[in-house]
């Protein structure tokens, strides 16, 4: 008679997440910066159809990396939730806080609850009104793990050594010019070629925009602000 | 996996309706899902004259701003001309409460369709959603609050402006030039049909829709007519390939004024 198999749930956990984070690694990274009048979100993403950058409500963008079709759910899920919370209250109670919890127990239940954990980890931004409030900055893991991060987050297969470059080389208050080019030299980081606007996807949270802040900048703007425009 | 479960994954998936989302989630929140009584006392609020047409540029939508329940005035400077998306409006004519609910969720469901889906509905689909939204108002409409909007909007793809009317069971049809709707509308429209021409321009156009609703204000009762006193003038909308824009309210007030200066003159009958 075969054994009846038993796995600790230490072990199980402990395969589950060296599972999910496998997957995470191998997608390409995003990162997300602060700047003078936003938000900025920079993500190596050689398709300009498939995107990993979204608008989710009027202050509030999303980014996800990993398995495509799983933070896509996500991003739709995130939608719903806003257009249903603004619809019933007003349009100024939907905040990221609230959504970056949500996606927190959706991930932290699937994680425990599931045999297969979702491979993405999203971040949630939100970009603050002139009047010297700050702008909220969520990196949601695949476990649920949620994390308020400051001035700057990177996700992604190369995370920590972005993380760790964006440290040295961040700075307050810099132009949508100088966070663009901080942010595509942090993603090339840990490559050796340099990304061209052909392998990114760029978008900001410009607080200087009515209503609707999410904006995003197409190609030749890019190679504008990038200083590669032939 | 069976056919029935990934289906349903499917179609849970390809679906960009906000009001699909919200019949699953909140029912509660959908227009007509509370009983109607069987037989209304209806005084509700009433929105009255509503007009769009077309000129060089685009569109112009043009609304009074009173709000009449049964021979009083229930509000004076209520808003009757929404901007539905960056291409496209909204008038509302008939019952108040549900018009602006109904405008509301019209403009919610745009922005979640072109959020989730990356794109922008046709002009043609803006057009059918609205008409479906009325068809949901049905039953309230037969007793007493009907809801009969105007929606015009720029047709990215044909370079021109278009405007479609309702009936109150959803009917869409599309005019051509010019609409009104609401208790002034007869008016109005008599108005336009003296007044209107192709490919008037922007100045034009907006003497055009304010003489028009001069006229409702002047015969109907419902409408309200510009209010010197308290500084109050109708709304007007302009929708053109650069998007929705407001015109502004001194340019509204020198336009009433000159308007009403001329009818003061004239050896018309006013």
């Amino acid at each position: 008679m075969p054994l009846p198999y038993y796995v600790s749930p230490e072990q199980m956990m402990k395969d589950k997440a060296e599972y999910a984070r496998k997957g995470i690694a191998r997608g390409r990274s995003i990162v997300t910066l602060e700047y003078r009048d936003g938000i900025l979100l920079v993500a190596e993403n050689p398709s300009s159809l498939l995107h990993k950058v979204s608008e989710i409500y009027d202050r509030i963008a999303f980014a996800g990396v990993g398995k495509y079709n799983e933070f896509e759910n996500l991003r739709i899920a995130g939608i719903r939730h806003a257009d249903i919370k603004g619809y019933s209250y007003s349009r100024g109670d939907v905040t990221a806080k609230a959504l970056a919890n949500a996606y927190s127990q959706a991930l932290g239940n699937i994680f425990t609850q599931d045999i297969k954990p979702f491979e993405v980890e999203v971040l949630v931004a939100e970009v603050a009104d002139d009047n010297g409030a700050k702008s909220e900055i969520y990196h949601i893991l695949y476990d649920g793990t949620i994390e308020d991060e400051h001035n700057y987050a990177a996700m992604g297969g190369q995370a920590d050594e972005i993380r760790r470059f964006l440290k040295d080389h961040y700075q307050n208050g810099m132009s949508l010019e100088e966070s663009l080019q901080l942010g595509v030299r942090a993603l090339s980081v840990t490559q050796n070629k340099t990304l061209s606007e052909r392998d990114l996807e760029v978008a900001v949270l410009d607080r200087s925009k009515e209503r609707r802040k999410f904006r995003r900048i197409p190609p030749e703007a890019l190679s504008q602000l990038l200083g590669t425009a032939k | 996996m069976n056919d029935e479960r990934w289906l349903n994954l499917f179609n849970e998936y390809a679906n960009s309706s906000f009001m699909e989302a919200l019949r699953r989630q909140s029912p509660h929140l959908l227009p007509g899902a509370e009983p109607r009584p069987e037989t209304p006392d209806v005084a509700a609020p009433h929105g009255t004259t509503v007009l769009a047409m077309r000129y060089r540029d685009g569109v112009i939508m043009a609304g009074d701003r009173q709000a009449t329940a049964g021979y009083q005035v229930a509000s004076r400077r209520i808003e009757k001309i929404f901007k539905a998306d960056d291409l496209s409006g909204v008038g509302i004519a008939g019952a108040a409460g549900p018009a602006m609910e109904m405008a509301k969720l019209f403009q919610t469901e745009l922005e979640h369709y072109e959020k989730v889906e990356g794109d922008n509905l046709s002009l043609e689909g803006k057009a059918n959603k609205l008409g479906q939204m009325i068809r949901m108002n049905l039953q309230a409409a037969m007793m007493g609050l009907a809801v009969v909007p105007i929606f015009a909007g720029f047709d990215e793809k044909a370079g021109v402006g278009r405007l479609f009317k309702y009936d109150i069971t959803g009917g869409r049809y599309e005019e051509k030039d010019y609409d009104a709707q609401g208790s002034g509308s007869k008016d109005a429209r008599d108005s336009l049909k003296k007044l209107w021409r192709r490919d008037m321009a922007r100045d034009e156009a907006l003497r055009c829709a304010l003489e028009a609703l001069f006229d409702a204000a002047d015969e109907d009762v419902g409408t309200g007519g510009p209010d010197l006193v308290r500084g109050i003038f109708p709304t007007v909308k302009t929708i053109t390939r650069s998007g929705f824009g407001e015109v502004a309210e001194d340019e509204v007030r020198r336009v009433c004024e000159s308007i009403a200066g001329d009818r003061t003159k004239s050896e018309r009958g006013a």
